[in-house]
């Protein structure tokens, strides 16, 4: 595996404009398949709006002590985006002024932001009901300086959502790196031992699942019980839900597609999954994202090919609700991705 | 053969494959007799015949639902089936479809090796007709 990210290795795939490109050319520029403008359009469903804001979800940086092959945000060690005070400080005004009810922490490993207890702190304070981390696991393990993490989590009552692509190391570590699964298994027991994803437990503890190669999440209920049966009965350990969700073909999975010959096949799978159902449900609908420094965009996707939400109001300084619910949600091919078999967001399927 | 003969038996040759070449071109064919993009386009069997097509795809579906046999053990069984029948399209299929339910690679080669343990089983167990043969044709 890479252990820099495609920046650090000027891959032109670091560029987000030449994602876009890739993204629109060949089978859908000879009309092989339909892009996802046309989909929408014979289906009735263009363009997308978003409805009622519900949730923020924050990428403090993308900063990370893993280098994972799937990862849409292009995060590592070299990374050092890292979001401010001052602008944590906007995000909790907007959140005071919305009523947002659920701030989703994102990055990165956004632990590894040194005023990420601070925002927690804060914004528990300010009546945000609930505060989502998305934790890697393996930082709780990687300095001492984190190993209280899930006493901090507790305290604050931080729903935790952690990555695990299977129940199997050499799965795991295939996609993210050497070691990766030991580590999660130690920071899963180090969660449960707290009291987190324990049955009736109110510290929740979900799992996600993101598939290991060119192919997509099965059934979400039959993984969550192959996965709880294999994590009980090899590690004694617990989570409340599975979440799966599809990669999307930007940044370091289009790279491996790519590389791998398999991109044509998957966009074609992804088409072929196309739900209308899931439409109507996808997280750009009730989810804005904002970036390390600031500005907004309609999903952390579009964050990572530097399509800002299409409005008046590009940054969280300006935050105006009115004024971003009237506009359109900004699409290209990736939308496949949240939109194929019974859906996938970061809260998993949403059919 | 001399070498006139030769080169005339070239010559009708490159000419025919240029004609096969071209037929092709005009009915869609490629130049091999599985061709993976094939498989995409099952479901298009229903165009000369909705009726049976549209039959067999409900029965396959129905065949593939959980019932007193889980989903994901059937898959195990389409997988080894796949094998047996020499099918790549089912082969391509079904190795995709245990990724998607998180099989594992040790889980799908053990159901390759019981349907191939069956199918040289069934080769085997013919040798008791042979011995049968051998014995009565022999003094």
């Amino acid at each position: 595996m890479q252990l820099k990210s495609l920046k650090k290795r000027e891959n032109e795939l670091a560029n987000a404009k030449r994602q876009l490109e890739i993204l629109s050319n060949g089978i859908f520029q000879n009309e092989d398949l339909p892009t996802f403008r046309t989909k929408l359009v014979t289906q009735n469903q263009f363009p997308l709006k978003p409805k009622l804001l519900e949730i923020l979800q924050i990428n403090v940086g993308y900063m990370c002590n893993q280098v994972c092959g799937h990862c849409h945000v292009d995060a590592g060690p070299d990374r050092k985006e890292i979001m401010t005070r001052e602008t944590m400080q906007q995000c909790l005004d907007v959140i005071k002024a919305t009523g947002a009810h659920t701030l989703d922490l994102t990055g990165g490993a956004p632990e590894m932001n040194s005023d990420f207890r601070w925002f927690v702190e804060e914004a528990t304070k300010v009546g945000v009901k609930e505060v989502i981390v998305r934790s890697n696991l393996t930082i709780i393990t990687a300095n001492k300086k984190y190993n209280d993490l899930p006493e901090f989590f507790k305290k604050h009552k931080v729903h935790v959502i952690s990555s695990m692509p299977h129940w199997t190391e050499g799965k795991t570590d295939q996609q993210r790196g050497d070691g990766v699964f030991n580590a999660s298994i130690k920071a899963l027991k180090m969660l449960n031992d707290v009291g987190y994803g324990m049955p009736g437990s109110e510290l929740k503890l979900d799992l996600v699942y993101n598939p290991s190669g060119a192919f997509l999440p099965g059934d979400q209920t039959a993984l969550e019980t192959d996965f709880k049966k294999a994590l009980l009965s090899n590690f004694e350990i617990q989570f409340h839900n599975l979440f799966t969700i599809t990669n999307l073909p930007i940044s370091r999975f289009l790279d491996y597609l790519i590389a791998s010959e398999n991109y044509e096949d998957y966009m074609y799978n992804l088409v072929e999954a196309f739900n209308p159902a899931a439409v109507d449900n996808v997280m750009c609908t009730n989810t804005l994202s904002v970036s390390w420094d600031g500005w907004l965009y309609d999903c952390d996707f579009n964050q990572m090919l530097e399509l800002k939400v299409d409005s008046t109001v590009q940054h969280i300084r300006d935050f105006n609700k009115d004024i971003l619910n009237k506009r359109s949600i900004c699409i290209s091919q990736h939308c496949y991705g949240c939109t194929a078999g019974a859906g996938s967001s970061c809260q998993g399927t949403v059919t | 053969m001399d070498f006139g003969e030769f080169e005339e038996y070239r010559r009708i040759f490159t000419s025919f494959k240029k004609y096969y070449q071209n037929s092709l071109k005009h009915t869609n064919m490629s130049n091999t007799y599985y061709e993976p993009s094939d498989l995409r386009k099952f479901g298009n069997i229903t165009e000369w015949n909705e009726e049976l097509g549209k039959k067999f795809f409900d029965y396959y579906g129905s065949v593939f639902e959980e019932g007193a046999l889980s989903a994901r053990e059937k898959s195990l069984i389409a997988l080894a089936v796949s094998h047996v029948v020499k099918c790549p399209y089912c082969i391509d299929a079904y190795t995709q479809d245990g990724l998607k339910r998180g099989i594992t690679k040790e889980e799908m080669m053990e159901a390759v090796h019981a349907g191939a343990a069956i199918e040289s089983g069934a080769t085997l167990v013919h040798s008791v007709q042979m011995m049968n043969k051998y014995k009565k044709l022999s003094m």
